[in-house]
């Protein structure tokens, strides 16, 4: 029985205010992309950065038996990885240096890399995601797009069991949104890796997603696959929208008409 | 595969990149520069796909070829990095023995070496001015350098501020109020020998205020500009306390007061440079250790914290080195401004920020430029010998405006 991730009773607060408070979730499982959805300040960011280990927490996570949150930072780093919101800073490292950095910082899981296994490793992140031809170009040459995916290969190259993205795609064009998407789908499913994502775009997390968990003020409103937790109430509820939500053999088709008076 | 700056590098058939300080430049080339320069790998590029690369689209299939032949550009930008260092090194050499032959009596450069090796060939004034006088004021120049600069590139990075260094933010103003208090106050320590006491409190002085700047710097309200003013503040805080002790201090303590707020090299002594020198061989290994983490903690702090960093100790430990360095360095040739800014930037802009190669740069950097700055300070006024924060000053001054004036790269 492979590990899974499970969250109970994770309360966290910000400022002293409590953004989530005795937040559960039924097990995320080894392999599945799941997509945290729901309006600003609902609390999305505070709860992957607390998987995550970088915001205080109580209650527990646990990846099999490991209790997360009770580990140092670089035990935690093993098994949990995370990519920030915000882009990398315009540095002069290279996005090389800047994966390879990612890969130096603390041991990953799995045995210790050499040098050069830790470059091929770093490098062919940066091919996957796209952005291979500027390897060796500085992040304080790229745009934000390029940037954007210099971060997602940051954290990709650690090949972690969770891997926590803070909306990955909202730098990219068309073309990379769905690339990226594609390439996080088919990486859980190859390395077994639990993906939980913020997103805002709904059609694109309904398309890649197998489980929707929608939360607004720090509370879960919807938790599912895609159909079953995109539906207009939710639309109107979570987002003061009024919406269509129709199956359409395997895909979801998502109408927003009007924001609610 | 060797990739030479400013070459071309042909990669297969669809990724290239033009070669430069280990980073491809933002360029687009075209086949017009290809023809010009060459290709490496011999081959040359279809139009379609030159013109498709130029636009910034594309898919890049990564092929064994491809990567093999970005691994090579990117040790060899290593190999080239190793070899800066290593001219940094006969550069520091260099300027070190001419600081040595420069002074109100010039020595022959092979005087210099024969002073150094086998004294017993030159007259006995020589060896005097050689050994006792000139060796230990140009080691000090080095040392110095080196501590200021070190911790001027710690501080940047942990700050994560390009106008960081322990001058320019108020730490050596405080480590120069530290030994006042000292000097002025006669106090003393049980178990603490008396002339550890100035040095001693320098750091503590030194240390407060850092640790000051990190609340300051960690604080959500303060941004960048907000430390940088904080640090001017503490500057002017503790000169005028400064001022304060040389009004109420004695005749004799004014006069060593007045050193420190100079900063020369002229009160170096052997205990000094021993002291510097076991505080700077202590500091290295921990800030190589760190240097993996601080290149990470350059990627943004929640970045490094999620790679498993622990950012606070990381700064911390990086305070407790910086204070000891600044103060350290300030304790024995007073307050030297600018070197902490204009050593990292240089080292930095030479081989980027990947920290195993600047740190030392940065290090190694200081220690030229402080050594140059010593001799400059014994041949711009004939027969005067100015004090060398005067002459760090004229240097560092102009480089700190260029910096304030640069749109900032690092926000």
């Amino acid at each position: 029985m492979p590990d899974t991730l499970e969250i109970d009773g994770l309360g966290a607060a910000y400022g002293g205010k409590p953004v989530i408070d005795g937040l559960s979730l039924a097990p995320f499982v080894p392999g599945s992309v799941t997509s945290l959805i729901g309006p600003n300040a609902a609390g999305k960011t505070t709860l992957l950065r607390a998987l995550a280990g970088l915001h205080p927490a109580k209650g527990a996570v646990r990846l099999g038996g490991r209790d997360l949150l009770a580990l140092p930072l670089a035990d935690h780093a093993r098994y949990v990885t995370y990519m920030p919101q915000s882009l990398p800073q315009r540095v002069a490292l290279s996005v090389l240096e800047g994966v390879a950095g990612a890969l130096r910082a603390s041991p990953v899981e799995g045995p210790a890399l050499s040098d050069a296994a830790l470059m091929g490793r770093a490098l062919e992140v940066i091919e996957l995601v796209g952005i291979g031809h500027k390897a060796l170009e500085g992040l304080d040459h790229l745009s934000g797009g390029q940037r954007q995916l210099a971060s997602l290969a940051q954290a990709l190259a650690r090949s972690p069991r969770v891997l926590l993205l803070d909306e990955p795609i909202s730098a990219l064009d068309l073309y990379y949104q769905l690339r990226v998407m594609k390439l996080v789908q088919r990486l859980a499913r190859e390395r077994g890796m639990m993906v939980i994502m913020v997103l805002h775009d709904l059609a694109i997390a309904a398309r890649w997603s197998d489980r929707v968990v929608v939360l607004a003020e720090g509370r879960v409103m919807a938790d599912g696959p895609p159909a079953e937790a995109i539906s207009a109430e939710v639309l109107a509820q979570v987002y003061k929208v009024r919406g269509r939500v129709e199956q359409d053999g395997a895909d979801l088709r998502i109408a927003i008409d009007d924001i609610l008076p | 595969m060797m990739a030479e700056s400013g070459s071309l590098l042909s990669i297969g058939a669809i990724s290239i990149c033009y070669v430069q300080e280990g980073r491809a430049s933002k360029n687009p080339f075209t086949l017009t520069i290809s023809a010009e320069r060459g290709v490496i790998g011999g081959r040359s590029l279809p139009v379609d796909i030159a013109t498709h690369l130029r636009h910034g689209a594309g898919v890049h299939q990564g092929t064994e070829h491809d990567r093999a032949a970005i691994l090579a550009a990117y040790r060899a930008t290593r190999r080239r990095r190793g070899m800066i260092l290593l001219g940094m090194v006969v550069l520091g050499i260099a300027a070190f023995l001419l600081d040595i032959s420069t002074g109100p009596s010039p020595l022959r450069l092979w005087d210099v070496l024969l002073g150094l090796f086998q004294p017993d060939q030159l007259s006995a004034p020589e060896q005097t001015i050689i050994r006792q006088v000139r060796l230990p004021y140009a080691l000090m120049a080095l040392l110095v350098g080196a501590a200021l600069s070190l911790a001027g590139a710690e501080m940047q990075t942990i700050l994560n501020n390009p106008l960081a260094s322990p001058f320019t933010l108020g730490v050596s103003s405080a480590a120069s109020f530290g030994a006042a208090l000292a000097i002025v106050s006669g106090i003393s320590l049980p178990f603490v020998p008396a002339d550890w006491m100035v040095p001693l409190n320098a750091f503590v002085a030194a240390f407060a205020s850092v640790l000051l700047l990190e609340a300051l710097a960690r604080s959500r309200a303060a941004g960048m500009e907000g430390v940088v003013l904080f640090g001017i503040a503490l500057v002017f805080t503790f000169n005028a306390l400064v001022a304060l002790l040389q009004f109420v201090a004695s005749q004799e303590a004014l006069s060593q007061l007045v050193f420190w707020t100079m900063g020369s090299l002229g009160r170096s002594t052997w205990g000094g440079l021993a002291t510097l020198a076991v505080v700077l061989a202590v500091v290295l290994p921990f800030s190589w250790r760190a240097a993996d983490a601080m290149t990470a903690l350059r990627l943004g702090e929640d970045r490094a914290r999620s790679f498993g960093i622990d950012v606070r100790r990381l700064r911390l430990f990086s305070l407790l080195r910086i204070s000891a360095l600044a103060a350290t360095a300030v304790a024995f040739v007073g307050t030297i401004g600018f070197i902490g800014l204009v050593g990292p930037h240089i080292a930095r802009m030479l081989l980027g920020e990947d920290h195993r190669f600047l740190l030392p740069a940065s290090l190694l950097t200081g220690a030229v430029i402080m050594a140059l700055a010593s001799v400059l300070s014994k041949v711009l006024v004939p027969g005067v010998l100015l004090p060398v924060g005067i002459v760090t000053s004229m240097i560092g001054v102009p480089v700190f405006l260029l910096l304030i004036l640069k749109k900032p790269n690092r926000a």
